[in-house]
């Protein structure tokens, strides 16, 4: 970091930087804010010129009706079962795997992680048509398992790779130790190896929240025939275009949004100590 | 006592002893093996859900695959299709192209200068980091709702703030000269990310450089052209890549803001492609364009990483 000294004109410059450092934040946040606002607000104050930054009344009940108007609670649970999923398969499996990765040997170890890393060149939407022709094969559109048993298995080559790189990075000498006491590599993994990679299992865990949460062609292409296996973020869309013509419920529309964006926020701010450290974790630096 | 040694042959487990000897002497079980164990879900998640249907995608590709009915093979008749007489394939791939080529740079661009600035001590040098983070996090789907209410040419704060400042309504999303650039805009708001690795870049680099170049007399934009952005070089890069394989695959925005309108300006690429897939239902013709788009990502970053020769520098 560098420190300023402060010089009258090196004063005058920060104090411009900062009213400009201030004028970006509250316009980047605006419509954070205005969503927020518009959640809360009776329908007759959406949308209008000066806005109302804080409405009168405030319209908690704006909630409570959304949950009449929609199957929020369903599509809830749907998202939930979908990040437990990712989240188990992130934690364990991914940390499973990329342990084997990083302190077994076996034959063809290096040549599979190149696969591993290969995997992470193509694009999801290549083998998204034939997985949809094959879940429609075995009957597994429109349940839970195509987005829960391929992350269950440890399928993500991203959360394996980090997981890596930070297992690389635990002193040999430890794992030693433990292997002369008696210590199968499981026990080293559980007990010695997991405990230690914290960090990465924190920007891990994090990472994959974020991604399933967040997640709509997956949900759409394989749960769209069912109404009640959608996603937040399928029910969301379906929501939204449901609205643009017809009675007005700009308001619900928020607040299902705010709904979909604090869980996040909570999972970061929980995360965050050890969020910055993950992304070093990927090596940039020069 | 036996346990001191290191184990070198191991009897051969209850199961190994029962396969034909021909087997057992191809391989043996070595302790060491367990590995294969543990990378063991991995391995089939990745048979099962990506070499098969990566390779049944360049089949299928070849084909008239269309789920109901007969499929027929056709050669390179698909490919043949999309470059020879689709013009919708063209207008998809211009406008990712257009869409990557300003929303990549001018993120890029932003997310650095922000990162330069919060990296100078000052109070509330941590709240300003997060609070322009948090763009970045928002999930997509909610922030493309959000935006598409702030597009609203009526009701939407853009055109509020912009009419009443006297200019002309800018219709965001129905005018199809301004759609594109409205993505972008939707795109640039989450910046924060690039910031944050940049930050991450910007720690990396040692104090002492700076403060020997104040010494000899370097100025601060001197300081800036000549230590910080050569060292940031990693960071340019690693940004640049994931950018453009990002903005190559840009979905969600296309699908809820627009799916394609007006007059398909945002049809997009990956758009494009779902709809040949399910709603047209040609998912031979899709897997088509699907195996195009990863030769165009592979050519790309190869591109790329074959110019960071020139231009990144690893300290």
């Amino acid at each position: 970091m560098i420190a300023w000294t402060a010089r009258p004109a090196r004063v005058g410059r920060l104090a411009l930087l900062y009213v400009a450092l201030v004028a970006l934040t509250l316009v980047m946040l605006i419509p954070l804010i205005w969503t927020v606002s518009a959640s809360l607000s009776p329908i007759g104050q959406i949308g209008v010129w000066p806005p109302h930054l804080i409405p009168s009344p405030i319209m908690w009940t704006n909630y409570s009706d959304l949950f009449g108007l929609i199957p929020v609670g369903r599509y809830l649970l749907n998202t939930m079962v979908i990040v437990s999923a990712a989240e188990v398969g992130a934690l364990v499996t991914c940390s499973f795997v990329a342990y084997g990765f990083a302190r077994t040997t076996f034959p063809g170890r290096d040549a599979l992680f190149l696969v591993l890393l290969s995997t992470m060149m193509m694009p999801f939407v290549v083998r998204l048509i034939p997985l949809y022709v094959l879940y429609r094969q075995i009957g597994w559109l429109s349940t839970y398992l195509p987005l829960t048993v391929p992350q269950l298995l440890g399928i993500s080559a991203f959360n394996i790779f980090l997981l890596r790189q930070f297992f690389l990075g635990i002193p040999q000498e430890l794992c030693d130790a433990a292997r002369i006491d008696g210590c199968g590599d499981f026990r080293i993994w559980w007990r010695i190896v997991t405990p230690l990679a914290k960090p990465a299992l924190a920007a891990v865990a994090v990472f994959s929240f974020q991604g399933a949460w967040d997640d709509f062609l997956a949900p759409i292409v394989f749960l769209g025939g069912n109404p009640d296996m959608y996603t937040l973020t399928i029910g969301l869309y379906m929501f939204r275009s449901t609205t643009t013509s017809g009675t007005p419920t700009t308001q619900y529309l928020m607040a299902l949004s705010v709904l979909m964006i604090i869980p996040v926020l909570v999972i970061f701010a929980l995360g965050q100590r050890y969020f910055i450290q993950g992304v070093a974790l990927t090596g940039l630096k020069g | 006592m036996s346990q001191l040694l290191p184990r070198s042959q191991p009897p051969l487990s209850a199961g190994a002893a029962a396969l034909p000897h021909r087997v057992r002497r191809l391989w043996r079980w070595r302790g060491r093996d367990i590995g294969l164990v543990f990378i063991a879900p991995w391995l089939l998640a990745f048979l099962a859900f990506e070499l098969i249907p990566t390779v049944a995608a360049f089949y299928y590709s070849l084909t008239d695959f269309h789920v109901l009915g007969t499929t027929t093979f056709l050669g390179l008749a698909n490919y043949q299709q999309l470059f020879g007489q689709d013009q919708r394939f063209w207008t998809a791939l211009s406008n990712t192209l257009y869409y990557t080529a300003v929303s990549v740079p001018m993120g890029l661009v932003l997310a650095f200068v922000l990162a330069l600035i919060l990296n100078v001590r000052m109070r509330g040098q941590g709240l300003f980091r997060t609070l322009l983070y948090v763009p970045a996090i928002v999930p997509s789907v909610a922030a493309t709702i959000v935006w598409v209410w702030l597009f609203d040419p009526n009701a939407g704060l853009l055109d509020q703030v912009i009419t009443a400042v006297g200019l002309p309504t800018v219709h965001w999303l129905d005018d199809p000269g301004w759609s594109k650039n409205a993505l972008i805009l939707l795109n640039l708001w989450a910046f924060g990310g690039g910031m944050v690795i940049f930050l991450a870049g910007l720690q990396g680099i040692s104090q002492e450089l700076y403060e020997a170049a104040a010494i000899d007399g370097a100025g601060a934009w001197r300081r800036l052209l000549r230590i910080t952005i050569p060292l940031m070089t990693p960071s340019i890069f690693f940004n640049l890549v994931l950018g453009v394989i990002g903005s190559f695959q840009v979905f969600n925005s296309a699908y809820i803001a627009t799916h394609g309108g007006p007059l398909d300006s945002t049809l997009f690429y990956m758009l494009y492609l779902y709809d040949n897939a399910f709603t047209y239902l040609q998912m031979g013709y899709a897997c088509a364009m699907a195996i195009v788009l990863f030769v165009l990502v592979l050519a790309l970053t190869l591109l790329l990483q074959w110019s960071s020769r020139r231009w990144v520098f690893y300290s």
